[in-house]
């Protein structure tokens, strides 16, 4: 009878961590990590002992300190006499004006783009791919420029629509100037206008919300409430008697009337802009430096969302357009029921670099003097207190913030869309 | 045993770190030319000529450092820094000294840990319109667009400027002169300002310079001057001497045409001293007797200089104004070399 003994258990030696395979990976690892941070360690310990060997010790007092510049573009009030943490934020919430203008763009661009380069007109076709292939091509920085160039050398300037038989004038009823330092389009204005509120107090992140806005905002959504209760009780009736009640005038009715009140009571008419001195006066200013910006980005990043969409398409199997052509759907349909909810599974996971892409190339903005954040946090403001490492660690843990909250929404509207699996 | 390589390494990075500053004469000279830091480009006082040598006023002074310190006027290397990055330029020892028409302020002095050596050019900061606007005084320029470059003084002198009186304006931020040239030719923005001198070359650059005006009013102090960065005072003396070498040798009579004649000896012991033969003032700042002589040599004296590149003659057209000597009325003033 044998003895069923357990193998001899092998002593661990400090040579196996080499020797034995088990082990050697793991070895590695450990030796790579310390390297690794041994690198950091002498990185951050350089940095901070250069710095104080300048006499620069690491500190962030400066941003209470006046900012004494202007901004020329600002959604909230701003002065030099604000601090360098106001004018960061002006610059901040600049960043992400053209970041959402140039993103919603891009998109509608980039889908019709994508969706055309796969139509069966050639030179509709052919057009598109001229158009990606262009944009794809040249650095987005040449775009910026290019695009100001071109609106600065061809538009006319404000001096050419003085006088009485000017060489310009203004288009669409006299309400929209298209001069070489922007576009002036008219603002609407409020004869009785409720007034503001100051959220923030004094700080420097202080907020003006104006009360008209939110009480427009208020109406409308009640209004939009309404409507789907209308709808609703009319899918109720007809499900009941077969018969759908004629609901179409209520509904406009409850969309248009209130809001329409609304304004009236407010005393609503539009401030349209006149020339005045040098510049025209009145109505809303779009410079030149955001729709510079604005288009360049959107057309740069547009080329690649339709590559993306054009992928996200020809990745839905030949089978669904048929079937659906089959059931009688008309192409356009096929397109917007069939294949592009589908193809959006495929298409979200890339577009969310897209997005990134245009937020981060944002930064290119002081190409054309458009001051966003990092033209104020990380160009003036840097420049004029000599606080190269606090400006420029504050400027990446800023984009990092707004990259990742991105990504994050993206994300989570990918999950929605996401095929469910069982 | 694995701690104390760690604290080694770190020690050794310490060390290492702690070196990387001082001594810049000796990196210099081990380098065999000089690192200087100019304007990117503004006629008369530092832009490359057709064939790519670098001239002007600013120009002149590192050629007159490399002569003194390494002999060889050609020995420069130029490096163009924008508005923006010439102090992390000159801060990270990318350059050496920074020629390049910057303002001397208490802060950039005292916490950008930076040394301005002297002044070499009293400036202010100016406004340019064209003809055809028909405005006479900075006053009268109420909602007009204003072209400017960022990171400079004058963008903080035009906000208070304009705040003082009570004005307002739309700033066009651009990041170098010739942007701010074309902006201002396309009229995009009606003004253009910057300090007196740079708008005098900018303007020598157009067609027709004739067409634009600068206006009288000067809004600002700009005394414009090499520097160097704080801690390296051997260095800092080396090019604050040079200066007074070319400001003293206008003063005294030296130029570049007599500079070797007199290097012979004369009866008036200052030249002598300055041109190394009485005295030891070279071994004092760790050169050579005839540093100085190189010095002057290069492009000539300070009004040599000055004539040559801005002066009436030239394109820029710039008058001594506050830039004559001491002696004629200006300000321009250099210690004894005693």
């Amino acid at each position: 009878m044998a003895t069923m003994t357990d193998p001899p258990r092998e002593s661990f030696r400090l040579s196996m961590l080499i020797y034995d395979t088990r082990y050697r990976s793991l070895t590695i690892q450990v030796i790579a990590l310390f390297a690794f941070m041994l690198l950091v360690a002498w990185i951050i310990s350089n940095t901070v002992q250069n710095l104080a060997g300048l006499g620069k010790e690491v500190e962030f007092g400066f941003f209470g300190e006046p900012a004494s510049y202007d901004i020329n573009q600002r959604l909230l009030e701003y002065t030099s006499r604000d601090t360098h943490l106001r004018a960061s934020f002006i610059g901040l919430l600049n960043t992400l004006v053209v970041a959402i203008l140039g993103c919603i763009t891009a998109t509608v661009i980039g889908v019709f783009v994508g969706v055309a380069r796969l139509s069966r007109n050639w030179l509709i076709a052919r057009i598109m791919t001229v158009y990606v292939e262009m944009f794809r091509n040249v650095p987005v920085l040449l775009w910026i420029v290019f695009a100001m160039a071109i609106l600065i050398e061809s538009l006319p300037s404000p001096r050419a629509f003085r006088g009485e038989d000017a060489p310009q004038s203004l288009i669409l009823n006299d309400s929209v100037a298209i001069t070489n330092r922007g576009v002036y389009v008219p603002e609407a204005l409020f004869s009785r206008s409720l007034g503001d509120v100051r959220l923030f107090g004094e700080s420097s992140v202080r907020f003006d919300v104006s009360l008209d806005l939110i009480v427009i905002i208020a109406v409308l959504a009640a209004s939009v409430f309404v409507f789907r209760r209308i709808r609703a009780w009319a899918e109720r009736v007809q499900n009941e008697t077969g018969n759908r009640p004629t609901t179409w005038h209520f509904q406009i009715a409850v969309l248009v009337v209130p809001t329409v009140i609304l304004l009236a009571a407010l005393g609503f008419h539009l401030g349209k802009p006149e020339l005045k001195g040098f510049n025209f006066a009145g109505g809303t200013h779009l410079r030149n430096s955001l729709i510079a910006l604005w288009i360049a980005l959107s057309l740069y990043t547009a080329a690649f969302i339709a590559e993306i969409v054009r992928g996200g398409i020809l990745a839905i199997s030949k089978g669904q357009t048929e079937a659906a052509g089959s059931l009688g759907l008309r192409p356009n349909r096929i397109m917007s029921l069939v294949i592009l909810p589908q193809a959006l599974r495929v298409i979200i996971p890339p577009l969310i670099s897209n997005y990134l892409n245009l937020t981060k190339n944002s930064s290119l903005a002081i190409a054309v003097g458009y001051l966003d954040i990092t033209g104020t946090l990380g160009g003036i403001t840097l420049n004029q207190t000599g606080r190269e490492l606090e400006c420029i660690l504050l400027l990446m843990l800023i984009y990092l913030f707004i990259s990742l909250s991105i990504s994050v929404g993206m994300n989570i509207y990918n999950k929605r869309v996401a095929l469910v699996e069982r | 045993m694995k701690k104390s390589v760690f604290y080694g390494a770190i020690a050794a990075a310490v060390v290492l770190g702690g070196a990387a500053g001082a001594a810049t004469l000796d990196d210099v000279k081990a380098r065999g030319n000089l690192n200087c830091g100019v304007s990117t480009g503004l006629v008369g006082f530092a832009a490359p000529d057709a064939s790519g040598n670098w001239e002007g006023f600013d120009v002149a002074v590192c050629r007159a450092v490399a002569a003194a310190v390494l002999g060889d006027p050609q020995a420069v290397e130029f490096i163009p820094t924008t508005g923006k990055t010439r102090f992390t330029a000159l801060a990270s020892g990318e350059v050496d000294m920074l020629a390049r028409n910057t303002t001397w302020t208490f802060s950039r002095d005292t916490d950008l840990k930076l040394d301005f050596i002297g002044v070499n050019y009293y400036d202010g900061q100016g406004f340019m319109v064209p003809k055809a606007l028909g405005v006479t005084s900075a006053k009268d320029l109420d909602g007009a667009t204003v072209c400017i470059q960022t990171g400079t003084t004058t963008e903080l002198n035009l906000a208070d400027f304009f705040r003082v009186n009570n004005i307002s304006y739309e700033p066009v931020p651009i990041e170098t002169n010739a942007e701010a040239q074309q902006q201002y030719l396309a009229e995009a923005c009606d003004v253009y300002t910057t300090d007196a001198s740079g708008l005098a070359a900018t303007r020598a650059a157009f067609e027709s310079p004739g067409d634009h005006v600068i206006l009288p009013e000067i809004i600002s102090k700009e005394p414009l001057g090499p520097v160097v960065r704080h801690g390296d005072n051997e260095w800092g003396d080396i090019v604050r001497w040079t200066l007074n070498a070319l400001i003293s040798a206008e003063e005294l009579g030296i130029t570049s045409a007599n500079v070797g004649e007199l290097a012979g000896g004369t009866n008036n012991p200052e030249i002598n001293r300055m041109l190394g033969t009485e005295g030891t003032l070279g071994d004092m700042i760790g050169l050579d007797a005839e540093w100085a002589q190189r010095a002057i040599m290069a492009e000539g004296n300070y009004g040599e200089i000055f004539e040559k590149n801005i002066g009436e003659n030239t394109p820029v057209g710039l008058a001594r104004g506050l830039n004559a000597q001491y002696t004629d009325g200006g300000l321009i003033y250099s210690p004894p070399f005693r």
